[in-house]
């Protein structure tokens, strides 16, 4: 009897595949999944009070209650909703501002180039909370002014990113070769130099994320960005740092802006180690 | 160099100038703008009738004087609120430093010796863990956790409440109390001073102990480690005689880059601990829209921001004589 030869093909992890990465992955898609999904499975209502106020975890409230009888779990859970979406819009709006000025800045040289790199410089010449603080204010608090200012802290990094891709590229052959054959600079750059450019500025704005997150729930901590009664992690754990003794209150979002910012962490050391040219 | 100091004035001029259209409003905030007496002197002083670029030599040259504008909120001068204030701020900046500086190589170091082991694994988790808990939720947890339910160590705050605090000579507590050989106090400013320090510096231990142990790893793997190691040289003494030295240059450059870190976490860490410095007055000022103070604040922040890179640059020259200070 001869058996059937199966060649079984076996699953090779790729080498950008380490295991800090794929526990950062579990992480981060746990938490887009809870976004996306939450308004079908929500165990409460996030912003109607359900049960006592103040009220200890429990099995009914696993996070306990707050001081108006909301479900603690329900807030952190739909939370996911506002800071995901604030950071993605946010780092989306900062690459592209930031990349526009960069690679023109980059392309075009001289004066041009002076005053982005100059304006780039001295916004990061501030430490970025309190610029995004002074303009939170000056706008006026509100979710999305504090947006804006993240953007306003945030386009440099980007733009300096690109610049220098631009000014690697710029003197390749293929564009020398474009330029000579009559492309108008707007297509070189669009079709002969942004191609090449982009990858470190995505790997770079993905791992951004978790950061944003982090500042954007320190605005909405002091009081410059989400208004209660908003289900926002930072504005969650103001209103516990005003109930001290009623820990559980910022128990749930502390650990939800934990386990989100860690994922995104561990994907940008995994991605650097891998990255990085001297790893043996 | 001083075109930033330049350019950090200027933002800071746009940024008070834009604030909701009427640049007033940055200087007096909602509620005075009813009465015209107070409306008519600042505009006077900040020269808001005349030209924008007139307005603009008006407000450096109020900033060049030292005159950041008048707190809504204290009703003083910002500039003596925030000179008041930065002691309390750089002592913790300071402990906190050297916590996450201290914490980071001893992790860093410890992590490139034992590469790939448990210990590698934990000192990873314990950096990117740090960086990435927001220092205004762990500060609270931790003080609730250590001072409600264990009792080791008291409130928040510089020194205990019911303690009048000694008069200033350098503004550190810590130091303060020794000059005076008073060690009662001493420990008391130590003890309220651990655990916030510890909170910031954790922040920045990530940072600092991932670089030390890549530039472990990196020294670790040169010939001339190979040639120490050759001549017999304990392992030991190839580790931090041989090879720390050389991972410790470009570990200076991140701690003077954590600065910011710190400077943020501080902004945060100060509200939760009640610690009466300049990053908890900014956030007392953005909560009551005190906008002279936010703008004092941030042009200070920016200023020792920059200060602190060019020190980080001295110093980086200072220690690897292969870099020369142009």
């Amino acid at each position: 009897m001869t058996m059937p030869l199966t060649v079984r093909k076996r699953f090779v992890r790729p080498a950008w595949l380490a295991t800090p990465v794929i526990i950062g992955m579990v992480l981060v898609v746990a938490w887009i999944l809870i976004a996306l999904t939450i308004p079908l499975w929500s165990p409460y209502d996030p912003i109607a009070s359900v049960g006592r106020r103040l009220m200890a975890p429990d099995a009914a409230h696993w996070f306990g209650t707050d001081a108006l009888g909301r479900d603690v779990l329900t807030r952190t859970l739909w939370g996911s909703r506002f800071s995901l979406a604030i950071s993605v819009i946010v780092i989306v709006s900062a690459v592209l501002i930031g990349c526009t000025l960069g690679a023109v800045a980059g392309y075009a040289g001289g004066i041009v180039d002076s005053i982005v790199m100059r304006l780039a410089d001295i916004t990061l010449s501030f430490p970025p909370i309190l610029l995004a603080m002074a303009v939170t204010a000056s706008l006026g608090p509100g979710l999305q002014n504090a947006a804006v200012a993240i953007v306003v802290v945030w386009w440099p990094v980007y733009a300096r990113l690109m610049r220098a891709q631009v000014l690697s590229v710029k003197g390749k052959e293929h564009v020398e070769a474009a330029v000579a054959a009559g492309a108008p600079p707007l297509r070189v750059l669009t079709h002969h130099i942004l191609p090449l450019s982009w990858s470190p500025i995505l790997v770079n704005a993905t791992m951004d994320i978790g950061q944003v997150v982090l500042l954007a729930a320190s605005l909405s901590f002091i009081g410059l960005g989400a208004s209660p009664p908003t289900p926002e992690w930072g504005q969650m754990i103001s209103e516990g740092a005003n109930r001290f003794y009623n820990w559980w209150i910022a128990m749930g979002p502390g650990l939800a802006i934990l386990t989100i910012v860690l994922g995104f962490n561990f994907i940008g050391d995994g991605v650097r180690d891998w990255l990085d040219p001297r790893r043996a | 160099m001083p075109f930033l100091v330049l350019g950090i004035v200027t933002a800071a001029f746009v940024i008070s100038h834009s604030t909701q259209g009427d640049p007033l409003v940055s200087i007096l905030g909602d509620r005075q703008m009813d009465n015209p007496e107070i409306v008519a002197a600042a505009k006077a002083r900040w020269g808001l009738d005349r030209s924008l670029t007139e307005q603009y030599f008006i407000y450096v040259g109020n900033l060049l004087t030292g005159d950041l504008g008048t707190s809504i909120r204290t009703k003083q001068p910002v500039s003596q609120d925030i000179l008041t204030r930065l002691p309390a701020t750089l002592e913790l900046v300071c402990a906190a430093m050297l916590i996450g500086s201290g914490m980071g190589i001893v992790l860093g170091v410890l992590a490139a010796r034992f590469r790939d082991r448990a210990f590698d694994h934990f000192s990873r988790l314990f950096a990117l863990v740090g960086s990435s808990v927001p220092v205004f939720w762990s500060g609270l947890i931790l003080l609730f956790v250590l001072s409600v339910k264990l009792n080791w160590i008291d409130g928040p705050g510089r020194l205990d409440s019911r303690t009048i605090p000694p008069e200033s000579i350098t503004g550190f507590l810590t130091i303060d109390s020794l000059l005076r050989s008073d060690l009662a106090m001493f420990g008391e400013a130590l003890q309220h001073l651990a655990l916030p320090a510890f909170v910031l510096g954790w922040a920045v231990t990530g940072i600092i102990s991932r670089l030390v142990r890549a530039s472990m790893l990196d020294v670790l793997s040169q010939d001339y480690i190979l040639a120490a190691r050759a001549r017999g040289a304990r392992e030991g003494r190839v580790f931090f005689h041989h090879a720390l030295r050389n991972a410790l240059i470009p570990t200076l450059t991140i701690i003077g880059f954590s600065f910011a870190y710190l400077i943020t976490g501080a902004v945060l860490t100060e509200t939760i601990f009640s610690w009466p410095g300049i990053g908890s007055y900014a956030v007392d000022a953005a909560r009551n829209l005190d906008y002279p103070a936010i703008m004092g604040v941030t042009i200070v922040g920016g200023l020792a921001f920059l200060f602190t890179n060019l020190v980080t640059d001295v110093v980086y020259a200072v220690a690897d004589p292969r870099i020369s200070v142009q």
